[in-house]
């Protein structure tokens, strides 16, 4: 041990073995500050109000009001867009499900570019929540598949495979979750609460569809683009990293209106609707058509079927 | 509660018999002071983990700031260095139980002395497997919705649920084990077997099932062929069963050469018999399963293909896997050699190569084929970048540096060199 005694002027003795640490922790303090100064620079952007937000169905609807009106300011100020953030409910005796018509889709990709509109999907990236395999024909095989082709459309002897959230009554994400940032609601729609998911992204590990997407970083939309109509669980502009996914556009179907994919399909290859209403046209596609559902073995019992006409 | 100290009788505190309220922080002050004192290799040792700690922190930073972007991950391999890295440090903390089965059920006298080893590296091991999923989070400021009672717990449906609680309790588990020995050394005290006894037994289930539960998030996935298989949590045992003992041999010979702590031969003999058998198990289970998936074939021979061999040109993984191979069988060649009883360089070769090995076999050879192909069969690589091995050595840094002070002070208190008794010594 030091025998060695300075004389400070405040502390009065101290040996010098004690004044060298807490020089060296002061020093290790201020380091440490240094370092980690991104941090806080990430933090004064982050409200006391969001922090502190409680889960989607732990809000009062004056609560979500609040919120949402927190939402359209951040949007106001972050990307310059005046929004409207909406929270359109399930409707009662409505199970949606989706199916595509094999025969007639021709890889076109004019639904996942209506999704990446209508979602406010990151521009840089061409987000969408759709992507169009081109197949080859004789058989469902992804391995002998490409999303990547890049030639005038359809091509010869190849078919087109759209895939995005197949809805799946028993969905591997929403068990993965450990927070309950995801659920499935009562009309089938398994959907995100983007305040709430901490971006683990198990989910995202557990989706036998690649469904899922991730904000590595904060998505970029200019402000004239920014899709304005927009729903709390659906399209609003999504925060840094949280995970995101398909809604099915339930800010539009909870309205009676279609998915934005469908409506861009220039084949009517896509069929939606309530399964529940007898009169409806996917209840007549599965009535009528030999529908099949990606990896059935998987037991994930996907709301989204597809069916080759001819 | 008894607290006059018998074999105490010099100290000078003014309140005697002392009392926990008081000897308590006292101890806890001296431990603080023990654990910033040392020799001039000491202060090298720390301030190098602290500076590379520092450079971890200020990369994990500017992850948060500018997002997860900054990394080599992508929507097709959303797992990497970081989930690798955690998988890995949840076997080092299970591997410690290799020390504390032959020192409480066998009652490996010798063992038992070091055995405070095993349980400090476990904690060392918890923080870094901890913190390897801190960093991955896309949003940490919602760290709290994790926590049971105040944010929303997936609880007994998500694996990773349970994953927060056996990791958590092992820490708490292995925390109050090693605090309360040491602090019952400190105050000259015989410790209580009612007060630890039950813990160590306890932690030796628990160390099984933190590494179970952490092999059942990947293989309970049906979408991840590669993951979904039955002997991915027996093959993390056994790999963890070679990866801990290997550190821990290393660090018994670091012990042995710089301090007065008394460590036997006999605990090398044990952990390499471990080892041996641990590493055969290993090696036998992986091959089953490389027959397994090669010889059907199939999509589910994608990813091994792709591991192994590579695929239409991407090979990304296949130098990282083939050098695995190679360091795991050098490894488990030295350590079946005769030799590695008594050369202490074929002991250590044997030790690097293993923990290495198992390091990229459990890390990047097995998470990250998980992803590739995708699950629609996209063949999308990943390679870490430079923010990720930031972090991670930010880590290993801060793992080791608590390792250290661990040790630095358990060893103090078990050679008597931190005791009530001699109080006065500052």
């Amino acid at each position: 041990m030091s025998d060695g005694k300075l004389s400070l002027p405040v502390l009065g003795e101290v040996d010098r073995r004690t004044a060298l640490k807490a020089g060296a922790a002061t020093l290790g303090v201020a380091a440490w500050a240094a370092a980690i100064k991104p941090w806080f620079e990430w933090t004064a952007n982050l409200s006391v109000d969001e922090l502190l937000q409680k889960h989607y169905r732990e809000l009062s609807p004056e609560q979500k009001q609040e919120v949402f009106r927190r939402l359209e300011e951040d949007a106001r100020q972050e990307y310059g867009a005046e929004v409207d953030i909406a929270d359109p409910l399930p409707l009662p005796g409505v199970q949606y499900a989706y199916a595509l018509n094999l025969s007639i889709c021709i890889g076109c990709r004019k639904c996942a570019e209506a999704c990446h509109v209508e979602n406010n999907h990151d521009r840089p990236t061409n987000q969408s929540y759709i992507r169009v395999f081109e197949m080859d024909k004789g058989g469902i095989d992804f391995a002998k598949g490409t999303a990547d082709y890049d030639h005038p459309v359809p091509a010869p002897d190849k078919y087109y495979m759209p895939v995005q959230c197949q809805q799946c009554e028993n969905p591997p994400c929403v068990h993965a979750c450990p927070v309950e940032a995801t659920w499935a609601e009562p009309d089938g729609i398994v959907v995100v609460d983007y305040n709430w998911c901490i971006g683990c992204r198990y989910c995202e590990a557990a989706c036998p569809y690649h469904a899922r997407r991730f904000n590595w970083q904060k998505p970029e939309i200019p402000a004239a683009e920014v899709n304005p109509n927009q729903g709390y669980l659906s399209n609003r502009i999504r925060p840094q990293g949280v995970m995101e996914k398909c809604t099915f556009c339930l800010h539009r179907v909870r309205e009676g209106r279609l998915p934005a994919c469908l409506e861009a399909c220039p084949t009517g290859a896509r069929v939606f609707g309530n399964v529940l209403d007898p009169k409806s046209e996917i209840r007549w596609v599965l009535d009528h058509k030999r529908v099949f559902v990606l990896k059935e073995e998987l037991g994930t019992r996907p709301r989204f079927y597809y069916f080759f006409d001819k | 509660m008894n607290t006059h100290s018998t074999t105490s009788p010099l100290h000078n505190l003014t309140t005697s018999p002392p009392h926990h309220l008081t000897s308590y922080p006292r101890f806890l002050q001296r431990a603080l002071g023990v654990a910033t004192d040392g020799t001039w290799v000491f202060y090298l040792w720390m301030t190098a983990l602290t500076a590379v700690a520092l450079v971890g922190a200020n990369a994990w930073a500017f992850q948060v700031r500018d997002g997860m972007a900054r990394t080599g991950m992508t929507d097709h391999v959303s797992w990497g260095l970081y989930i690798a890295n955690f998988t890995f440090c949840v076997g080092l903390a299970a591997g410690g139980v290799m020390m504390v089965i032959p020192a409480y059920l066998y009652h490996d006298q010798e063992m038992h002395d070091v055995v405070i080893v095993g349980e400090i590296l476990a904690i060392a091991a918890i923080l870094m497997s901890t913190l390897s999923v801190v960093v991955d989070l896309g949003r940490p400021d919602r760290f709290w919705h994790l926590i049971p009672g105040i944010g929303r717990f997936n609880w007994p449906i998500s694996m990773l649920t349970w994953d927060v609680i056996v990791l958590n309790g092992y820490l708490l588990i292995n925390l109050h084990i090693v605090g309360y020995l040491m602090y019952m050394r400190y105050l000259g005290r015989k410790p209580n077997p009612r007060w630890y006894l039950p813990f160590v037994f306890l932690s030796i289930l628990w160390a099984v099932s933190i590494h179970t539960v952490t092999a059942f998030l990947y293989c309970g996935l049906g979408g991840r062929p590669f993951w979904n298989t039955a002997l991915l949590a027996p093959r993390f045992l056994a790999t963890a069963f070679v990866a801990g003992p290997c550190f821990i041999i290393l660090a018994l010979q670091v012990i042995r050469r710089t301090t007065s702590f008394h460590v036997g031969d006999g605990p090398f003999r044990t952990l390499i018999q471990i080892i041996r058998v641990a590493m055969t198990v290993n090696l036998i289970m992986l091959g089953s399963e490389l027959f397994t998936v090669f010889y059907t074939g199939g999509g589910h021979v994608a990813a091994a293909k792709y591991l192994y061999f590579g695929d239409h040109g991407h090979n990304g993984l296949v130098p990282w896997i083939w050098a695995a191979t190679a360091l795991n069988l050098l490894g488990y060649a030295a350590f079946l050699c005769p030799t590695v009883m008594r050369q202490a360089w074929v002991l250590d070769f044997g030790c690097v190569c293993c923990f290495v090995g198992i390091w990229i076999e459990k890390g990047m050879g097995l998470i990250v084929p998980g992803f590739i192909p995708s699950t629609l069969h996209e063949i999308v690589e990943y390679a870490p970048t430079l923010t990720e091995w930031k972090i991670t050595a930010g880590i290993w840094a801060f793992g080791l540096l608590v390792f250290t002070v661990g040790l630095k002070v358990a060893i103090a208190v078990f050679t008597n060199q931190m005791t009530l008794a001699r109080e006065d010594r500052p």
